[in-house]
């Protein structure tokens, strides 16, 4: 076995992304993710790239959208208030179909709120921020090594869709330490990138935009994005499953919440519970297909987030039409964090 | 096996460096591992603290409600978490800094521990932390004194090694009170 490291989620995430083959960083500083930027300003200068603490986090999100139509491997991080800042760059660059990696770790709001773990961007992330109707891939690491590998396949995928793709944590999952094998960048099949910015020179004029003011052109653009999505759901939905098999409660949770919610779980089978955990991987796309299976089997749902109820509406739409939903979370802030006692206890409710 | 703690005190007492070499040490020996740092407005002299879990498969919840050990360095966390220990477990408390009282609880084993006195005949009262961890390394055998001493080499940068030694000292006098021998 490679050996481990110890590092900070954060920490692991800026090595991915290296690893991954991005050179190009822009962001802005804010807690808790100042870490990121903090390693890749140490670390891409030695690699001949380029670090960029920009004037702001618009600034930072155009950076992205030039650096992506040019085809190399970007990426610009932040957290909650930055995040509200950047959507109308991600919105273009959804519409101009350009790929390139959003770190959201969130903080806890609305507005400046608190600097407390968050899952309460979860509605902005999955539904498209900006404006316009587009969408962009989210993904949701529960642990450091997560934040390590779904930051590989972030950048993959953003490349093969032609689309902005979002890591979505918090302050657990970026500040905890946990043993990390470095992982070497898997061999894809990655499709050219034919669409690169160039001027006429010598051959072909190419243009990155998002306008399309021809009669039926912005219609036809539309139409292509949302098969794309259609094919994002049908080939790229990743989620885990523990302990579904006989389940007759299925817990449900993404990111820091699920690695709560899976010591309640665990702690529920010793007791003699008969409780599953069904933990989004992708959030968008949606794992409909794991919840619709699940709950051909077992029709009691427990959604848990660190909000007041966001995730839970898209798990409603994707369940058995007789299984029933159930909601625990709290509102984020200082010392709301819930413990695996407290959603035992809940499990234990809806249980019976 | 599984092995969760929480260490608690004031900021400048060294209980996050504490928690991170217990991660390195339990991740030397082969294990999985979640260190989690409270993560607020953090300063010195105010609140700090963390949570560990160590186990052979998997760790689960990085954040825990009622610990199984909680090691406690000054009053403040004494009495804001000594209540939260789960019943049958364990409270590594800094007497030097904690005054009891009348608290009382049967249903868990208290074990005070002068560490400041401890660490100041050992030359340095910032060891306090490392005091803490050999007492609690001891008493539960989590991780060895072996791990602990690889872990300092890993997690302390170079110019900080010709301390490591002292640190050692500290570690194994705070298993010598713990009551249990800490293996090697």
């Amino acid at each position: 076995m490679t050996k481990r490291l110890f590092m900070k989620g954060n920490e692991a995430l800026a090595m991915a992304a290296i690893e991954a083959g991005c050179r190009y960083y822009f962001g802005y500083p804010i807690t808790p993710q100042s870490d990121i930027p903090e390693y890749m300003s140490r670390e891409l200068p030695k690699l001949g790239g380029e670090f960029i603490q920009a004037e702001s986090e618009v600034a930072s999100i155009n950076m992205l959208l030039g650096a992506s139509a040019t085809g190399v491997r970007a990426m610009t991080s932040s957290s909650s208030p930055g995040i509200s800042l950047k959507q109308e760059g991600i919105s273009y660059m959804a519409g101009a179909e350009l790929p390139g990696v959003i770190v959201n770790i969130c903080r806890s709001g609305p507005g400046l709120g608190g600097i407390d773990a968050s899952q309460a961007d979860y509605f902005q992330a999955v539904k498209g921020g900006g404006h316009g109707g587009y969408h962009i891939i989210v993904l949701a690491p529960a642990s450091v090594q997560e934040m390590y590998d779904l930051t590989m396949l972030a950048f993959d995928l953003a490349d093969i869709y032609r689309m902005p793709a979002m890591i979505l944590g918090d302050s657990v999952v970026g500040q905890m330490k946990e043993p990390v094998v470095p992982n070497k960048r898997p061999e894809r099949n990655l499709p050219p990138k034919d669409w690169v910015v160039r001027g006429k020179g010598d051959g072909e004029q190419r243009v990155v935009k998002s306008l399309y003011l021809g009669d039926g052109e912005l219609e036809a653009h539309n139409w292509k994005l949302h098969a794309r999505y259609g094919e994002l759901k049908a080939k790229e939905a990743r989620w885990e499953e523990f302990m579904l098999d006989d389940a007759e409660l299925v817990v449900t949770a993404f990111g820091s919440a699920a690695r709560i919610a899976k010591s309640a779980v665990m702690a529920a089978r010793d007791k003699g519970l008969k409780v599953g955990l069904l933990r989004p991987i992708t959030l968008y796309p949606f794992p409909e297909k794991g919840f619709r299976a699940a709950t051909d089997r077992c029709k009691k749902v427990l959604d848990i987030e660190l909000n007041t109820g966001q995730m839970v509406e898209d798990v409603r739409l994707s369940i058995a039409r007789d299984a029933e939903v159930f909601f625990y979370g709290r509102p984020p802030g200082a010392g709301s964090l819930p413990t695996p006692e407290e959603l035992l206890e809940q499990i234990t409710k809806h249980y019976v | 096996m599984r092995h969760d703690v929480f260490i608690s005190g004031f900021g400048g007492q060294g209980v996050l460096l504490a928690g991170n070499l217990l991660g390195y040490a339990a991740m030397e020996e082969g294990k999985n591992v979640s260190f989690f740092p409270s993560y607020g407005v953090e300063k010195r002299g105010g609140a700090a603290m963390c949570t560990v879990v160590i186990a052979d498969g998997e760790v689960g919840s990085p954040v825990v409600g009622n610990p199984s050990v909680s090691v406690i360095l000054n009053q403040t966390s004494f009495d804001k978490y000594a209540s939260r220990v789960k019943p049958g477990g364990v409270c590594i408390v800094n007497s030097s800094l904690v005054e009891m009282g009348d608290f009382s609880r049967s249903d868990i084993e208290l074990i005070p521990i002068p560490m400041n006195e401890i660490a100041m005949q050992l030359g340095d009262l910032r060891m306090v932390n490392m005091v803490a961890v050999g007492a609690y390394a001891a008493k539960t055998g989590a991780v060895s004194l072996q791990s602990l001493e690889e872990a300092l080499r890993e997690t302390l940068p170079e110019r900080n090694h010709r301390f490591i030694p002292a640190n050692v000292r500290a570690i194994e006098a705070g298993a010598q009170r713990s009551g249990s021998p800490l293996s090697k």
